[in-house]
């Protein structure tokens, strides 16, 4: 009988593949979408300055126009794939991009942006990933639109792609006023 | 024209794949030699069909023949030739052409290297692999076919991802595909004998070679993975815990498991049916790696555009393979039980061991990789898990496995005596001690918990290990002599247990000492960074073949005299619109000085990232050691002059069959 416990944890296995084929876990549906967005009041990163008087940014301060909310994290390779196109729409200029940093270490942070340059207008730090799990974030990188009424009008999960932001995103920035 | 002899030459390779499975299985059946003897015939056939296809697609990236839609997705004409021969496998179809490539060649190799096993065996070891065959086969002309046409024909390619425009990374992937692959003879033979009832010593003699080498590929391709990250990503880390690199070190683990199970079969006759269920495992991890990456059910950088009808093709697949293995493993394993004493103090109880300590640390990976994907099933949420489970799990695992090393060398197979080990182990283990006092107090003035614990396993390891091909030499009368009669086998050993005791020496002081700053520098300003003085020139334009670049010029000084200059680059490729990192490395064995480009600021100051990481190359050292090791395991002489006396057993248990 022991000889046939291979083949059964086998076929556990794949019943669970069989089931995680269906879900693609870079196209999510967010409950959110239409929703507004969860409320979050974060203290901003101490970068460039490390001595900066602590401040905290919240929804608030970001309604009135729509926004990208960006988690990333030092120790994610998706965000360091998804930086240089960051960078690119930073320079644009076409949205706000809020960075929240999500359960990272302050000095990771400052070395990580100081070597591949600041895309984010302000970054917000989410040391213990409370405003993630408000988010329903599973993994970083994962990108958010909220419209001008502050409503969350999109989710992108994994590296944001030029390709990505421009059919998702881009029909999307006049929307929620 | 010529894409399409090759999609022609693809499908003639399914019907003789076919076949090739077919007609063994009934020649077994019907006990008919003819059918038996065609398998190898079919294999050869097989092979070149595939090697003809893949030839076809190299000369369409040569040509850059943007009418294939593959070579148009993954060439340019500015793509400098190297890369037009790498980029076959740039992508899903090629690089499932390659696979296909190298399961057609290591079928090849059974069919001529096959003289000293029964043709019984080596016939349904053929089939075994004809199964796998056709599968792909299928798979890839009904959901990935190379060869597809794209009207109307593009006036240019979208060119190979930059990422994979880098030496080390075009030969990556096919070794570690050669080592994937590979371990699908090893599946083959034991699903063979499985059918057949038959495992013996002379079973496991034949399995070993193969094994060996499959596992010699797949430690060059983690290592040479390992050693591109580290130059290519800019983020100076050399392992990362990701899915896909999960996946290649899982069937890592169970394979040499499986190395070490077999020299217990081999040398007694012992450990079978647990020996037949890991090379059966052994394969199927290097499946499940196949259908982790090419699935997109989990997210990883690696992760190839993923589509669910292939991702379901290959689930299918791999439920057919492992399923109908270990169906056959249920019904027919429980009759290669033998009774027969096992010591845990003696070499085959250690063996056992070292098994039970791998097998559990590829469970735990095992775990932490699919757990998101079960969470995610079971609708519990989706989490990520990430390199503080993996280290917290992993390290702990490998201390006990280190210290079995040392052992595993000295103590006799049947049974071990406690007073003649320790006479011979007490040497060892006080140097291993001295050495991990000394060391790294000597080197950095300091003594990091992590960086004594691995200096001490890693001494342990090497010095333990290589006790034996010691004693053997100094029984003899002269050098050379003792060199000479060492065996190769007991050479492969000692040298791959002493590359894991340089891999464990290199990972301790690299993490306990290394350092790593960013910061931003004006032209002729400089930093410290341990006794290092790096000093930033300027940057300016560089041009490559197919891409513009801001070049750095970094001087190092140590106290007054100066240790080299680097010259980190930026990269931007045109074609994919994409910027690429390309760190400057000047590297010594004792330590390296890594420098990469990070952002140019308007006044002609830059970001930089700097690391000193003291011993790193020891890491691959060990990797490049332990492949070196394998080598000359696999080609041990007695499995050259076994060959006759092999023959004689294959024909007196013919006669008994028959």
């Amino acid at each position: 009988m022991r000889y046939a416990i291979p083949l059964v944890v086998l076929g556990v296995l794949l019943a669970f593949f069989t089931v995680g084929l269906k879900r693609d876990p870079r196209l999510l549906p967010s409950p959110l979408i239409g929703k507004p967005a969860p409320a979050f009041s974060l203290p901003v990163a101490a970068f460039p300055n490390t001595d900066a008087a602590p401040l905290k940014l919240g929804n608030a301060e970001f309604a009135g126009k729509p926004y990208l909310v960006n988690f990333f994290a030092s120790w994610c390779a998706g965000c360091q794939v998804e930086h240089p196109y960051l960078m690119t729409l930073a320079k644009q200029g076409a949205v706000t991009l809020v960075g929240i940093d999500y359960k990272d270490a302050d000095a990771d942070l400052r070395q990580w942006l100081a070597a591949r340059g600041n895309p984010y207008a302000p970054i917000l730090v989410d040391l213990d990933g409370r405003a993630g799990i408000d988010f329903g974030v599973y993994g970083v990188p994962e990108t958010f639109l909220i419209g001008a009424d502050g409503r969350v009008l999109h989710k992108h999960v994994g590296a944001l792609t030029p390709e990505a932001f421009e059919r998702d995103f881009k029909p999307l920035l006049g929307a929620g006023s | 024209m010529i894409p399409e002899l090759g999609h022609f030459a693809l499908i003639l390779a399914l019907g003789i794949a076919f076949l090739q499975t077919v007609a063994p299985l009934l020649g077994y059946q019907r006990r008919d030699a003819k059918l038996l003897a065609f398998a190898g015939s079919a294999a050869q056939a097989q092979f070149f069909c595939i090697a003809f296809a893949y030839a076809c697609l190299t000369i369409s990236f040569i040509n850059t023949d943007f009418s294939v839609a593959y070579v148009a997705q993954n060439a340019h004409t500015d793509l400098p030739m190297v890369y037009r021969v790498s980029a076959v496998w740039g992508a899903h179809e090629g690089s499932l052409l390659l696979w296909m490539l190298m399961l057609s060649g290591w079928t090849f190799a059974v069919s001529v290297f096959n003289r000293r096993i029964p043709a019984e065996l080596s016939a349904l070891v053929i089939a075994v692999l004809g199964v796998i065959s056709t599968g792909l086969l299928l798979f890839m002309l009904l959901t990935s076919n190379p060869f597809d046409r794209l009207f109307p024909v593009p006036m240019q390619g979208r060119d190979l991802n930059p990422l994979l425009q880098d030496f080390g990374l075009a030969i990556h992937p096919p070794t570690l595909y050669m080592g994937y692959v590979g371990f699908s003879v090893a599946f083959a033979f034991a699903v063979a004998a499985l059918i057949t009832g038959k495992l013996d010593a002379a079973w496991a003699r034949w399995t070993r070679p193969w094994t060996t080498t499959a596992w010699i590929f797949l430690t060059l391709g983690i290592t040479l993975g390992s050693w591109w990250a580290y130059n290519e990503l800019g983020w100076g880390g050399w392992w990362f815990w990701d899915p896909v690199e999960n996946a290649s070190f899982m069937p890592w683990l169970a394979g040499t498991a499986l190395i070490h199970s077999l020299a217990v079969t081999e040398k007694r006759g012992l450990l079978k049916s647990w020996t037949v269920l890991l090379a059966i495992l052994t394969f199927s991890l290097s499946l499940l790696g196949t259908f982790l990456v090419r699935s997109g059910v989990l997210v990883s950088v690696h992760a190839f555009a993923s589509d669910p009808a292939r991702g379901l093709f290959i689930l299918i697949f791999m439920a057919v393979v492992t399923g109908s293995a270990l169906t056959l493993y249920a019904w027919r394993a429980p009759k290669l039980a033998t009774v027969g004493d096992l010591h845990l103090f003696s070499r085959e109880g250690l063996l056992l061991l070292n098994n039970v300590f791998l097998v559990v640390a590829c469970a735990a990976i095992l775990v932490g990789t699919l757990y998101p994907l079960v969470l995610d099933a079971l609708n519990l949420g989706k989490i990520s898990v990430g390199p503080p489970y993996f280290n917290a799990v992993f390290l702990p695992l490998m201390v006990p496995l280190f210290v079995l090393v040392g052992f595993g060398a000295v103590v006799p197979w049947k049974k071990g005596k406690a007073g003649e080990t320790w006479q011979r182990l007490k040497l060892p283990a006080l140097f291993a001690v001295a050495f991990a006092i000394v060391v790294p107090l000597a080197l950095h003035g300091q003594a990091a918990l992590l960086a004594v614990t691995g200096a001490l396993l890693g001494a342990w390891t090497i010095v333990a290990a290589s006790q034996d091909v010691w004693r053997r030499i100094r029984a003899k009368p002269s050098l050379v002599a003792g060199i000479a009669s060492v065996p190769r086998a007991t050479w492969g050993m000692t040298l791959a247990h002493a590359g894991l005791g340089i891999w464990a020496l290199g990972v301790a002081f690299v993490i306990s000492y290394g350092f790593e700053k960013d910061v931003r520098l004006a032209p002729n300003a400089t930093t410290e960074i341990g006794d290092f003085t790096f000093g930033f020139v300027g940057a300016q334009e560089a041009k490559g073949p197919n891409f513009t670049a801001q070049q750095g010029e970094v001087t190092i000084e140590r106290g007054d005299h100066s240790v080299t200059t680097l010259y980190p680059q930026k990269r931007f490729y045109p074609s994919q619109r994409n910027v690429m990192t390309e760190s400057a490395v000047d590297a010594t064995l004792l330590r390296d000085l890594y420098v990469s480009l990070g952002e140019g600021f308007a006044d002609g100051s830059w970001s930089l990232r700097i690391y000193v990481k003291p011993m790193i190359r020891l890491i691959w050292l060990g990797g490049v050691l332990m492949f070196f090791g394998g080598c000359l395991a696999a080609s041990d002489r007695r499995y050259r002059l076994a060959r006759a006396a092999d023959r004689k057993l294959a024909l007196d248990g013919g006669t008994q069959a028959a």
